[in-house]
């Protein structure tokens, strides 16, 4: 007797990886520094994550239904919750809670959704709401804290939470006594009345490198990064390039103008340049996919950032270096392709 | 045009190897068939032997229903590419000659040649070429092309139209594949271990008839004995230009223009052969093939083929006829074992799935694999592609596949040729790692498809407006022939009616003449 049998297309090998695999290797790399944020800072940067993630999967829950896309299989690939994540990690710990409503807002629905979805967005959807609540609200997003180590008043949970809900720390407390200008703010006002970098470095927030505490989360970043690496998550071009880059120039300036130029590691340990390497100018969707285009495109990064701290409007410049060479992708791509074998 | 000798200018091959890109490095489930010798198979009670074994056109058939064949008769030939026949694989009787399933990739039936056997399997009069070592090339080709050897890598390539191509294009190096490389498959590994005579033989003999200068026999690193075997095999043998190279098992190395790359670091170019690098290339069971043919004069009628993977009992390599039912096959190694849900002809890269186990046998049959629902791909719900690059990062051809798929499903051709499709050689690497479970290979296979059609189409416009531009000539031509022919009657009649006044002019002045006179 003869046996009839199903068919399918070759490869009949069950799949390699998943989307959500993916999504949820690089969350995982980030708890690391996740972690010692909340060492460092408090548990600030924990209600922002819930706050972040929570809208997050909100809003995709609702374009998702609007456009009529299965809702559970895409709120099952984490890609929301990643972008949430990313998002958090730049906010101030104490930042209103509607800081996050916005930029998920605009993460989400806008640079996500209204360019098609998953896989289509053209810029990185949290360096967009990062960058939207910068530019609109920029007082909100200046309320960092110092290390616990050497701030004056710490806040517990629980005031954590009414500061974040209310909008104003519990009293006695004052946004004055409770926060304060990140390292590379400070370096940026120190020299701009006139300070030698040297002077600048004077103040409590900076550690051997960077910021103090900045620069340790900055290492537990760059471990989670090298585990990537490891997995294959994500290729070494765009870190190498974009750490590269900034070493390289930031010797070169330092070494012409030490009194106005950071040493080239305070570069690289401070702000979101490590965050910035291995975990957002590596997304994959809005990068670019040939190993020539994520050196250039990583290498553009960096130089656009060091630009944007020397010359630019604001302290850190990671950010609108991302979405910037995020335009320039689709055009790096076309001119880097690999040569066909045998051509 | 042919490359000088890339060996003797460089290096020795097996000294240096070159790594290709890409690729992967999978689970190699080949020892489950290989604890077990080959086995023949039994005889069957009915032979479906397809006139299609490969893509083309199917084979003329040779014989009647009703008629009886012995063993090694030639049942079917092609016109076409001056190929090899296809041969009755037992004596017995053609009991039919009509459409039945076939195990061709399409899926579709295929007319095939029905025998029942008369149980004796007398082989026909066989014709060896005894003293092939002083034959001509020319009579070692032609015994190759009418015992109907093919590749039988998977690709099944007319053997004898490779070979006479190759001699006429001068080669230095005989590449025999025995790098299985795709999971599960050990047919090859199972042959090199308890036939190595025969594969040097087979070399030997196929290095005369191409006039290469030396041969090499590309194996498997993990492939244990096998080295050692085919080593005395060729000192046995007294040839001393035969050299075995052990390769890396990375998936797809088998692959002919991959394993060119590793053992002279060369790349067959786009859209040529490795004859336009002076290399042939051949597999081990090919070989064996050749030598039987033609020191035995036996043509090609049965192969060895795996039967394994998780769904059958008693996994192991059979040496099967063309046209025995698989059926037969599994029952010879216990049956399906619990939870068979799909039966493949090739390996799990890139084998195709067939519907029935009535299907036959034929020459491209190196595997049988039977797997088990939880061998198999859950049924995953497609996601859109994240760019993530890793289908760019193991694709051997150096392409880009999420930007052909992108080409493809936007019918943007012309973009697809510029990225490359044709040089796609289907692999089934970037389908296996895409994280969004997109069928990459099946768009490939359609574009490439799309491709054929559009340019089938473009050489029936061009076809029909040559018809057309022609047939406007010959009009315009018989119409200018029928003028020349009309100006020309017109002025017949013009001198005639020129000559009458003459004549009348004659008569006049003769008349007048008279007149005068009288």
């Amino acid at each position: 007797m003869s046996r009839t049998f199903e068919t399918g297309g070759a490869p009949h090998f069950p799949p390699h990886s998943s989307v959500a695999g993916v999504m949820l290797q690089v969350i995982y790399a980030l708890m690391p520094a996740i972690a010692a944020h909340a060492w460092f800072f408090g548990p600030g940067i924990l209600v922002q994550l819930i706050l972040a993630i929570a809208f997050a999967l909100g809003f995709e829950a609702l374009t998702l239904k609007i456009r009529k896309k299965p809702v559970r299989l895409f709120l099952g690939d984490f890609s929301a919750v990643l972008t949430a994540v990313l998002f958090a990690l730049c906010v101030p710990p104490l930042a209103p809670w509607w800081i996050a409503l916005f930029g998920m807002l605009f993460a989400i629905v806008i640079a996500k959704h209204l360019y098609g979805g998953l896989g289509y967005n053209m810029f990185n959807p949290a360096m967009v709401g990062y960058v939207v609540v910068l530019i609109s609200f920029p007082q909100a997003m200046t309320a960092w804290l110092p290390p616990l180590s050497i701030a004056q008043d710490s806040l517990g949970l629980l005031d954590t939470m009414v500061t974040i809900f209310t909008g104003n720390p519990p009293s006695p407390l004052s946004w004055d006594a409770i926060t304060q200008a990140t390292p590379l703010d400070t370096l940026r006002t120190g020299i701009a009345s006139g300070q030698m970098i040297s002077e600048a470095r004077q103040s409590p927030v900076f550690g051997d490198f960077g910021g103090l505490g900045w620069e340790w989360i900055a290492n537990w970043y760059a471990l989670g990064g090298v585990w990537l690496l490891w997995r294959r998550i994500i290729n070494w071009h765009v870190p190498a390039a974009m750490i590269g880059s900034v070493l390289i120039l930031g010797t070169a300036a330092w070494l012409a103008d030490p009194g106005n130029n950071p040493a080239p590691l305070q570069h690289v340990f401070s702000g979101a340049l490590i965050v910035g390497a291995f975990f957002i100018a590596t997304d994959p969707v809005s990068g670019c996919t040939s190993n020539r285009g994520r050196l250039v495109f990583g290498a553009g990064v960096g130089i656009i950032t060091l630009v944007i701290r020397r010359w630019g409007g604001y302290p850190d410049g990671v950010a609108f270096a991302v979405l910037l060479m995020n335009m320039a992708a689709p055009l790096i791509d076309r001119y880097t392709r690999p040569r066909i074998f045998g051509q | 045009m042919i490359q000088p000798d890339p060996f003797r200018q460089a290096r020795l091959a097996g000294e240096q190897l070159h790594p290709f890109h890409g690729g992967l490095r999978l689970r190699h489930n080949k020892k489950i068939s290989c604890e077990t010798p080959i086995e023949k198979t039994a005889l069957a009670t009915r032979y479906f032997v397809p006139l299609l074994q490969h893509t083309g056109r199917e084979a003329e058939p040779m014989v009647s229903e009703g008629q009886r064949v012995m063993k090694g008769d030639p049942v079917g030939c092609f016109e076409h590419l001056g190929s090899g026949c296809i041969h009755a694989p037992t004596s017995g009787t053609v009991t039919a000659i009509a459409s039945h399933a076939n195990s061709h990739p399409s899926g579709k039936e295929g007319v095939c040649i029905v025998i029942k056997p008369d149980g004796l399997d007398q082989w026909t009069e066989l014709e060896p070429i005894a003293d092939w070592q002083n034959a001509d090339p020319a009579e070692l080709i032609t015994a190759i092309r009418q015992k109907g050897i093919v590749g039988l890598g998977g690709a099944v390539f007319p053997t004898g139209f490779k070979v006479s191509e190759a001699s006429q294009r001068g080669i230095h190096t005989l590449v025999l594949n025995g790098s299985e490389c795709e999971p599960y498959i050990s047919c090859d590994e199972m042959l090199m271990r308890e036939q190595p005579d025969s594969i040097v033989l087979g070399a030997r003999i196929l290095q005369k008839a191409i006039g290469a200068e030396r041969t090499i026999i590309a194996i498997e690193d993990q492939m244990g004995v096998v080295n050692q075997v085919l080593s005395k095999a060729v000192k046995r043998s007294g040839a001393d230009k035969i050299d075995i190279v052990k390769v890396t098992t990375i998936y797809p190395e088998g692959g002919e223009k991959q394993l060119i790359q590793v053992l002279t670091g060369l790349e067959v170019p786009s859209g040529g052969r490795p004859t336009d690098l002076g290399i042939l290339c051949q597999n081990v069971a090919t070989a064996t093939a050749v030598a039987r043919a033609v020191t035995e004069g036996k043509p090609l009628i049965e192969r060895i083929v795996t039967v394994t993977g998780n769904g059958v009992r008693r996994p192991r390599n059979l040496l099967a006829q063309i046209g025995l039912p698989i059926a037969n096959l599994i029952d010879q190694c216990g049956g399906y074992a619990e939870g068979a849900s799909r039966l493949i002809l090739g390996g799990p890269m890139m084998g195709y799935a067939l519907s029935s186990d009535s299907n036959p046998v034929i020459k491209a049959a190196n595997c049988i694999l039977v797997m088990t629902e939880d061998d198999l791909r859950p049924v995953q719900p497609e996601m859109p592609c994240i760019r993530c690059g890793e289908c760019a990062r193991v694709c051997p051809a150096q392409l880009l596949p999420q930007s052909l798929v992108w080409a493809i499903r936007n019918s943007l051709w012309e973009e697809t040729e510029d990225l490359g499709l044709g040089d796609c050689i289907e692999c089934g690497c970037c389908d296996f790692v895409c994280p969004s479970h997109i069928p990459l290979v099946e768009w490939f296979r359609f574009g490439k498809s799309s491709l054929q059609a559009a340019a089938r189409e473009r050489d029936q416009a061009k076809l029909a407006r040559e018809r057309f531009e022609s047939r406007e000539a010959r009009l315009e031509k018989l119409k200018q022939e029928r003028k020349t022919r009309i100006e020309r009657k017109k002025k017949a009649l013009q001198d005639r009616s020129d000559k009458q006044d003459e004549i009348a002019a004659a008569i006049q002045r003769a008349r007048s003449r008279q007149d005068r006179k009288s």
